[in-house]
């Protein structure tokens, strides 16, 4: 593949700065919609296209805004510029270089949607990065871009930034809308859905960087055009990111249905050293650690695809383990990860990771008790399903999917049985 | 005080969020807080709760539960070294436990200066630029990717040495 839908800064020099990008075509998409289609269409065009979630559900983004309470205003729009799943640095990349495209974007879902206002919500680490953003959506507004009655329509649209402070669980959309509203970021209780009631209890879509920066494209070249690249159901190009164990870490935008293989050895160059590929983690802490079988390397990366071979394509966030890595200590990592995560609102979530991250205390110490590699996986098995969000189910699924898939592994830590050595 | 000294930054902050939504608003005034006091006392949590009608509990509750307030004094610079798992993939744990060693602290320790903390984070979204680390100081937060031991002393060095001219 030689065009980028949603990189497109690597293929037009200067992208970011704003005459480049109209130069380019830039606001074209808004500015045609806003002056001659009603939101209702541009919500069918979406639908058309297949366009699912980029932040890691892969739920239908036309649907997803068809479900907005009618009649009720205001209404608002907020971009989920939180990303925090280890291996996941796609949206930093197309905020930095790529910021107008995906500013039109948050402005053709805001005109869909029917809202005035448009959050931007980014990690608190994002510090500079957001500064950045600032100054672009001034200079919008300098351009008649952004503002009052656009284009001379009845349109009004304003765009604001917000800073989180270092909160992974923010990603979550009703926990985000939570910290936007200036509270502890976690998660609510659905329904009601961030559609009939979110931010500030109003009508609210939520939709991450990536979805967002894919509707310039959609609206200007139409939603055929886009449905024709990718598989059948898993519409589009997407930027997979890829890290740890290989030569050339890094975005790759590819058709969503693109192999394993390809990515890892063809774009990322393969594993360094000519070491073997042990495992994979397909969509970063957050699903079950794929075995780099032959079966799962010619396995295409799209939403349905991953799951029959046993985990999900998320956020697509690939990281690649070498056969030198021990698997306990990648799962020690990620039970770490989740458990400091964990926001706290449900017991199963944060007394199960509490639990986990203590046994493997023991496991990398190799003091484990035999049975503890049980207990864990019990533990793992005993969060799954009773929590508000997913996060206790990827933190167990990390664990169970690990102890079921490469168990010998596991076994290798725990204290000889003095019973046997006699 | 924060209402004396930044009048015009406080009433652009209140102005994103509607007039009758003016919580909204106590993040980015804790942050503006952080930036005036160092850290986040029982007195500045007070004063931004003031600013937005919330209870010190409540504003306190919040910096309790976002990593990037500190209700401590650290040091003036924070190196926060991503050691999760695509990072560690890379080298990032031998790098933040040597930069600890050169700096003669332990992991979370400030030097005897009061100039450095070095800090072990999650995930920055950086996974293809590691080891790195981002350094948060007063005036905001800064990434720096593909670092070293050597490049890291460097920036430590140079920001020293602009505090002795400033």
């Amino acid at each position: 593949m030689t065009e980028h839908v949603v990189l497109r800064h690597r293929d037009i020099e200067g992208l970011d700065q704003l005459d480049t990008y109209l130069e380019n075509g830039g606001f074209k998409a808004f500015k045609s919609i806003v002056t001659k289609k009603s939101p209702q269409q541009v919500i069918n065009l979406v639908k058309k296209s297949g366009l699912r979630g980029r932040g890691g559900a892969g739920f239908p983004t036309g649907v997803k805004w068809s479900f907005l309470t009618p009649d009720v205003f205001p209404r608002y729009v907020v971009a989920n510029a939180d990303e925090s799943e280890p291996g996941t640095f796609k949206d930093r990349e197309i905020m930095e270089r790529n910021p107008f495209q995906f500013l039109e974007g948050v402005a053709i879902c805001a005109y869909a949607a029917q809202a005035s206002v448009a959050y931007i919500y980014c990690r608190g680490e994002f510090w500079d990065l957001t500064k950045e953003l600032d100054r672009k959506i001034e200079e919008l507004k300098e351009r008649g871009l952004v503002g009052k009655k656009l284009f001379d329509s009845d349109y009004s649209l304003e765009m604001y930034t917000h800073l989180g402070a270092g909160a992974y669980i923010c990603g979550e959309e009703t926990a985000l809308l939570e910290s936007l509203e200036g509270k502890l970021g976690q998660p609510r209780l659905r329904p009601p859905f961030p559609a009939a009631e979110g931010l500030f209890a109003k009508p609210t879509v939520v939709n991450n960087v990536e979805t967002l920066t894919n509707l310039p494209p959609i609206i200007e070249r139409g939603a055929n055009w886009y449905a024709s690249i990718g598989t059948e159901k898993s519409t589009g190009t997407k930027v997979f990111s890829i890290s740890g164990n290989v030569e050339r870490p890094g975005n790759y935008e590819l058709p969503l249905g693109t192999s394993f293989r390809e990515l890892i050895y063809e774009h990322a160059g393969g594993i360094p050293n000519n070491l073997a590929i042990k495992a994979i983690l397909p969509a970063g802490a957050s699903a079950p650690i794929l075995p780099a079988t032959e079966e799962v390397l010619d396995t295409g990366m799209d939403y349905e695809s991953v799951p029959e071979v046993g985990s999900s394509l998320g956020s697509a966030s690939i990281i690649v383990i070498d056969e030198t890595v021990d698997i306990p200590w990648v799962e020690s990592k990620i039970t770490d990860f989740f458990e400091h995560e964990s926001c706290g609102k449900c017991t199963p979530c944060r007394d199960g990771t509490y639990w986990m991250k203590n046994i493997f205390g023991r496991v990398m110490d190799d003091s484990a008790q035999p049975q503890e590699i049980d207990l864990l996986y019990t533990v793992g098995i005993g969060i799954q399903g009773k929590c508000l969000c997913a996060l206790g189910d990827f933190a167990a699924l990390a664990v169970t999917s690990a102890v079921e898939r490469f168990r010998p592994e596991f076994d290798l830590h725990v204290v000889e049985d003095s019973s046997k050595a006699a | 005080m924060l209402s004396e000294n930044y009048p015009e930054e406080i009433e652009a902050i209140l102005a994103k969020y509607p007039p009758d939504q003016k919580r909204s608003a106590v993040m980015p005034l804790l942050f503006l807080a952080q930036r005036e006091y160092g850290s986040l006392s029982l007195e500045a949590v007070t004063e931004v709760g003031n600013l937005v009608g919330l209870q010190s509990t409540e504003v306190a509750s919040l910096v309790g539960f976002y990593t990037l307030y500190h209700d401590r004094e650290g040091g003036k610079y924070r190196i926060q070294v991503c050691t999760d798992l695509p990072c560690a993939l890379r080298g990032a744990q031998s790098f933040a436990d040597e930069l600890c060693e050169k700096l003669d602290v332990r992991m979370g320790e400030t030097t005897p200066d009061g100039q450095v903390t070095v800090e072990e984070v999650k995930c920055l979204a950086a996974c293809d630029h590691a080891p790195m680390f981002q350094l948060q100081e007063p005036n905001g937060i800064h990434y720096h990717e593909d670092q070293s031991v050597g490049s890291a002393l460097a920036l430590i060095e140079a920001l020293r040495v602009k505090d002795q001219v400033d």
